[in-house]
């Protein structure tokens, strides 16, 4: 810690210190040399608190950060959120760094003189053109890793919209419709004769495709475990893709405020082997079948025209047994997925 | 402006605040009444309610609504009604409203109720084709415990009943059906069925108003 002989040196003009003149420029060559020390001490505090700090976060708490490793987005988020977090822990060391440090040496003594201002005090090019290169290299990172990490293969914003980018390799990718309305969610699996069900099961290490929709205003999907979100818009078909890489149970919330009980919009849902997932899934269509046969066909959206909903007011004027007013009657002839070989696999 | 001016501006002021503060208060924070069926000894503990096209009467007139019915025989305008834990609910409705086709026919299915069926005056089923007949009226549901029970439709041109409370008298189905009830706790349930009139996508007004066609499930141990 240097000693008051080095806080009395520069006492006369205390702000012109504190601003830390690193160029040696104009000044007595005491004080700049103390500055100029002064300032590599704080250069060195820095490089070595954060070669010790963003590996200790990487590897400590990283593991643990949201939303986890439950699938390949829930792990690219995560691996996002981790490098989004080095890459500003020692921006964040840099101005604490620079406090503490002014705090102990520059601190204004007892009795001393008022800080003030003076040419000093207002520029120092090195210092600002250094700032400005750092931060400008850590901005055009930040914005460059973000923008690949948004449209790469699996990426947050590749894989998920009306019309992705981006779409999974493999063939054996199982579409799941996801179906908001107010207030719940319900699942078709068109794979396994496009019957509708509350419950959310998936098979692990399978890419799955949730084709999101509404039926009446906007909700939104969000598996938090999973990394998927996913706005459902009556009329339109929200792609969002991931593949589940651990067993376990999840949580389903609606993320848009869509209405009295939009706060308990929620249920769990399961990742499974694909062996319990064919089970399931051809143990439900079987006890669904009743219910089945009376569902519309399959399709990517269903505008939400029965009973009044198709914009207007309730009652319309369609004779409600037209078929114009049965859910999903009148879709786009869209063919039935049928890429998906889970159910092949038998 | 005089001194007693001023004050007089001022008191009135404050009166509207305290006035519009007092209004807000009694009304964000009242809740319909709770029928209390913890009471009643023995099993099951039967709940009872009706369902009819328009209320009939106030400023909601027109709003299609779900009544309660209190184990001294009264109707009650609410859907708040308070069982015990761990013990077996049974409900019935009366039905006095028209039918149509379900916007979602997943909820044309009976679950989450023991045994997951239902019975229509009378008849068991488990799943009503909404595309045919009278189609279905509303929904009892509690997504909360997967509990979905459609409510089959009356002939809209038959003389339905048009103010509650509806009697006997009226066409109407009877619909019935149990399930257990979990532990304490508080859980919402409404009708699934867009059946607002007046209201865009059928979706407003009494859909999303406790004590018309939302209700909570109170459950003490």
């Amino acid at each position: 810690m240097p000693g008051d002989a080095e806080r009395g040196e520069g006492s006369n003009d205390p702000v012109a210190v504190g601003a830390g003149d690193l160029s040696g420029a104009g000044g007595r060559s005491g004080r700049v040399t103390n500055e100029v020390r002064h300032g590599w001490r704080m250069i060195g505090l820095w490089v070595v608190l954060s070669a010790i700090a963003d590996p200790l976060f990487y590897y400590l708490a990283g593991p643990h950060i949201p939303p986890g490793t439950m699938s390949n987005t829930a792990n690219g988020a995560q691996f996002d959120f981790n490098i989004l977090f080095i890459a500003a822990l020692p921006v964040m060391l840099a101005v604490w760094i620079y406090m503490a440090y002014a705090i102990i040496n520059w601190r204004a003594s007892r009795g001393g003189p008022e800080p003030v201002g003076g040419p000093k005090a207002r520029s120092n090019l090195p210092v600002q053109m250094t700032w400005i290169a750092f931060t400008t290299a850590l901005v055009l990172f930040l914005f460059g890793f973000g923008t690949y990490e948004l449209v790469q293969p699996e990426g947050a914003g590749g894989g998920q919209g009306p019309a992705p980018v981006w779409t999974p390799a493999s063939h054996d990718v199982l579409p799941i419709q996801v179906i908001g309305q107010q207030w719940k969610w319900t699942y078709r699996y068109p794979t396994f004769g496009g019957f509708e069900t509350t419950d959310l099961v998936v098979p692990d290490h399978t890419a799955i495709a949730f084709h999101v929709t509404s039926l009446d205003v906007i909700h939104d999907f969000w598996v938090y475990q999973l990394g998927v979100k996913a706005d459902a818009n009556p009329g339109q078909d929200n792609v969002a893709y991931t593949t589940p890489d651990q067993l376990g149970s999840f949580i389903v919330r609606c993320d848009e405020l869509c209405g009295l009980w939009h706060g308990a919009m929620y249920n769990s849902g399961e990742v499974v082997t694909p062996a319990q997932f064919q089970s399931w899934a051809e143990a439900t269509e079987r006890q669904l079948a009743a219910n089945t046969k009376f569902l519309p066909p399959f399709a990517w959206t269903y505008t939400p025209d029965a009973n009044g909903a198709d914009g207007g007011y309730y009652p319309d004027n369609v004779d409600p047994y037209s078929p114009v007013e049965t859910y999903g009657a009148s879709q786009p002839g869209e063919p039935l997925p049928a890429t998906s070989t889970t159910k092949d696999k038998k | 402006m005089p001194r007693v001016g001023r004050l007089a501006i001022t008191l009135a002021l404050l009166a509207a605040v305290a006035g519009g503060l007092a209004f807000a208060g009694v009304n964000l924070t009242s809740q319909p009444t709770t029928v209390d069926y913890t009471s009643l000894p023995g099993q099951p503990v039967n709940v009872t309610m009706q369902t009819v096209g328009s209320y009939g009467s106030g400023i909601h007139a027109t709003w299609v609504s779900y009544m309660t019915r209190t184990s001294g025989g009264q109707w009650l305008h609410t859907t708040v009604w308070q069982v015990p834990a761990h013990r077996r609910i049974d409900v019935t409705i009366y039905q006095y409203d028209s039918g149509s086709p379900l916007r979602n026919q997943q909820i044309g299915m009976v679950q989450g109720t023991i045994g997951d069926v239902a019975t229509l005056n009378g008849k068991t089923f488990r799943v009503i084709n909404t595309n045919a007949g009278n189609g279905v009226g509303h929904t009892f549901s509690m997504p909360s415990l997967g509990i979905n029970v459609p409510l089959y439709g009356n002939n809209s041109n038959a003389n339905l009943c048009g103010a509650a409370p509806c009697s006997t008298a009226s066409p109407h189905n009877i619909i019935k059906f149990s399930f257990m009830s979990p532990g304490p706790g508080t859980y919402p349930w409404q009708c699934f069925v867009p059946c607002a009139l007046g209201f865009l996508y059928g979706n407003g007004g009494p859909m999303q108003t406790v004590g018309w066609m939302d209700g909570f499930m109170k459950v003490v141990a």
